[in-house]
């Protein structure tokens, strides 16, 4: 998809969600920005003019997302977080070396609000191959914020993270308690390696009297196996609900013998599952509501 | 009371620090750009400095609750590296426009050389140009004669005293300042600027227009609970509580205010938005359990750590 029809959707959007003289601002900086200095000027005021609410969007619209760039989803910015993207869906170049030496300006010299705003616009940037190495890079921030701009409801690490990357970024959401439901493609890319560090810390976790997120036992299920089943029976010995609950559904992605066995012993909570109320999803929502 | 600290280098603070002053009553901080205590020799560290200013020290603040803003600027001692000091004014456009920047600071002099009153000037021209409001510093040494040497410099550039911020005054220079119509801050900073209790005079001399405290808490014997201790002494020692919330909150909000990029509401109406973004960091959530909104604050009753 082009660049075009990303920009045509997020003008769009914008239009009728920013103030009048905002609106006339970033029409102005699109249609006028010729050199750099004046794509860095537009990009770092751009709050000053479109104000920072959050962006309201209709159900309609969020599939539109999702049609133009799979796994686009624009629920949680803001209006000066699309104006942002716009503006650098806009910057001036020639050659892919040029836009990306313009996008490690902005990047080293970016604030919070700014940092924010580059990552979650990966997935819309052109030249997508070239964005791996930023991608991971981002991963290593302490800002939270800017962690869950990348890793949350981003489909650029499902698409271009190598594993090792991508699991980084999945154990640092389990570490620092982020939802683990809003990665995008989190199923499709389980892997044995993943499911294996996440036990550890499991064990971690109980060595040191800690709590541990029930959505951890999404990243083990498939990889269930003769030498951690014991792991999961564990947390059927749990008090609290969510826990059999993510046993439960673990258990149910496993092909071990075993595991249905045990699950038999749960019938009520296998009806749960199999009705649809008792799903990955609803424990993530459940776990951080 | 809530109180701001128009003055304080959090980088060089802990988190006991941010939370203490949480405690007490500061909701929000302005951090200008100064030297780290020793002289950088690179442009690129100014360039990871004024960022990490706007990025990460903001973000470490608004864990504790507390606003964090700051002023960008080559500071005084490090104009004299001429060499420098050039590749350093270069990097100053791509950050005085930043979201939160409240100003040009600190700026001035310290030897008062040449190099110093260059980049001095070079830099209240760009303070002009982007419409921002200026902190100034006023050396240790020949003080009184810097700090007038300061302001008629600004005046020579045309720049209007209400929109300059002439810090670490005394009794000695306070008067000057004021007559010429600049604010005039002072840093409670012990041994070597102020006390609280010769502040506390200053304001039942003065009164509370123009005037504004800090703590320029930094890397060195400083205390970043100044502001609200000095509120309490004010009180103690009989200053009325509007002069009080004067000088610790309400002249710094409308001096820097006029940047437009620090407002009342930022702090006083957090945003739902605002109260996800902060950092759980290793408190992990039960499943069902409401996240607890973190203050950062650790109850330190015990000699447990878990």
């Amino acid at each position: 998809m082009s660049a075009e029809a990303y920009k045509q959707f997020l003008s769009g959007l914008v239009q009728t969600q920013l103030p009048p003289q905002g609106q006339n601002w970033l029409e102005k900086q699109l249609n006028q920005i010729k050199s750099e200095k004046e794509f860095y000027l537009a990009f770092s005021m751009a709050p000053r003019f479109t104000g920072k609410k959050q962006l309201i969007l209709t159900e309609e619209e969020l599939q539109q997302a999702t049609q133009l760039r799979e796994g686009f989803n624009p629920n949680n910015w803001t209006v000066d977080q699309v104006a942002r993207t716009l503006l650098v869906l806009a910057i001036p170049h020639q050659t892919p070396e040029q836009f990306i030496a313009i996008l490690n300006k902005i990047f080293s010299t970016a604030d919070l609000g700014e940092l924010t705003a580059l990552y979650a616009a990966l997935p819309l940037l052109p030249y997508q191959e070239l964005h791996v190495k930023r991608a991971a890079e981002g991963v290593r921030t302490t800002m939270t914020q800017v962690f869950d701009a990348i890793a949350l409801n981003n489909p650029y690490p499902h698409d271009y993270l190598p594993e090792e990357a991508w699991n980084q970024m999945v154990l640092k959401s389990v570490f620092n308690v982020r939802p683990l439901y809003q990665i995008y493609g989190l199923d499709a890319r389980r892997n044995e390696t993943l499911a294996r560090i996440a036990i550890d810390y499991a064990h971690e976790r109980w060595s040191a009297n800690r709590t541990l997120t029930p959505e951890l036992w999404r990243l083990v299920a498939p990889f269930i196996n003769g030498n951690n089943l014991a792991d999961v029976q564990r947390l059927l010995k749990s008090s609290e609900q969510i826990q059999l609950h993510a046993a439960a559904l673990a258990l149910t992605e496993s092909n071990l013998p075993e595991a249905q066995h045990i699950l038999a012993q749960y019938p009520e909570i296998v009806k749960g599952i199999q009705e649809g109320k008792i799903t990955w999803n609803l424990i993530g929502k459940q776990s951080y509501s | 009371m809530l109180f701001i600290d128009p003055h304080v280098h959090m980088t060089s603070r802990t988190t006991d620090d941010y939370e203490a002053m949480r405690k007490a009553g500061v909701v929000a901080m302005i951090e200008p750009a100064f030297w780290m205590g020793q002289p950088r020799t690179e442009a690129g560290t100014f360039k990871d400095y004024y960022s990490h200013l706007i990025g990460f020290e903001r973000f470490r603040a608004s864990q504790f609750g507390i606003k964090h803003y700051c002023t960008i600027g080559l500071n005084s001692k490090e104009a004299n590296n001429e060499p420098l000091a050039e590749e350093v004014m270069e990097l100053l456009p791509l950050f005085v426009m930043k979201e939160g920047v409240v100003g040009i600071g600190e700026i001035g002099y310290d030897d008062q050389t040449a190099a110093e009153d260059k980049y001095y000037r070079l830099q209240l021209e760009l303070a002009k140009e982007v419409n921002l409001p200026v902190q100034i510093h006023t050396p240790h040494r020949d003080k009184k004669t810097g700090t007038i040497r300061s302001m008629e410099v600004a005046l020579e550039h045309g720049l209007d005293p209400a929109l300059v911020i002439v810090d670490h005054n005394n009794e000695e220079t306070v008067k000057e300042v004021l007559d010429r119509g600049f604010w005039a801050a002072f840093t409670i900073y012990p041994h070597t600027k102020m006390g609280n209790e010769r502040m506390t005079e200053i304001v039942r001399q003065y009164g509370h227009e123009r005037i504004m405290i800090n703590s320029a808490a930094d890397w060195g014997i400083s205390d970043p609970l100044a502001v609200p201790k000095t509120a309490q002494l004010m009180l103690e020692r009989g200053i009325s509580e509007e002069s009080v919330h004067m000088v610790t909150y309400q002249n710094a909000l409308a001096a820097f205010g006029q940047s437009g990029q620090m407002q009342e509401s930022d702090w006083l109406e957090v945003t739902p938005i605002d109260q996800s973004q902060k950092f759980s960091g290793n408190s992990i959530l039960r499943g069902g359990q409401t996240p607890r909104v973190d203050t950062g604050e650790n109850k330190n009753e015990s000699n447990i750590i878990r």
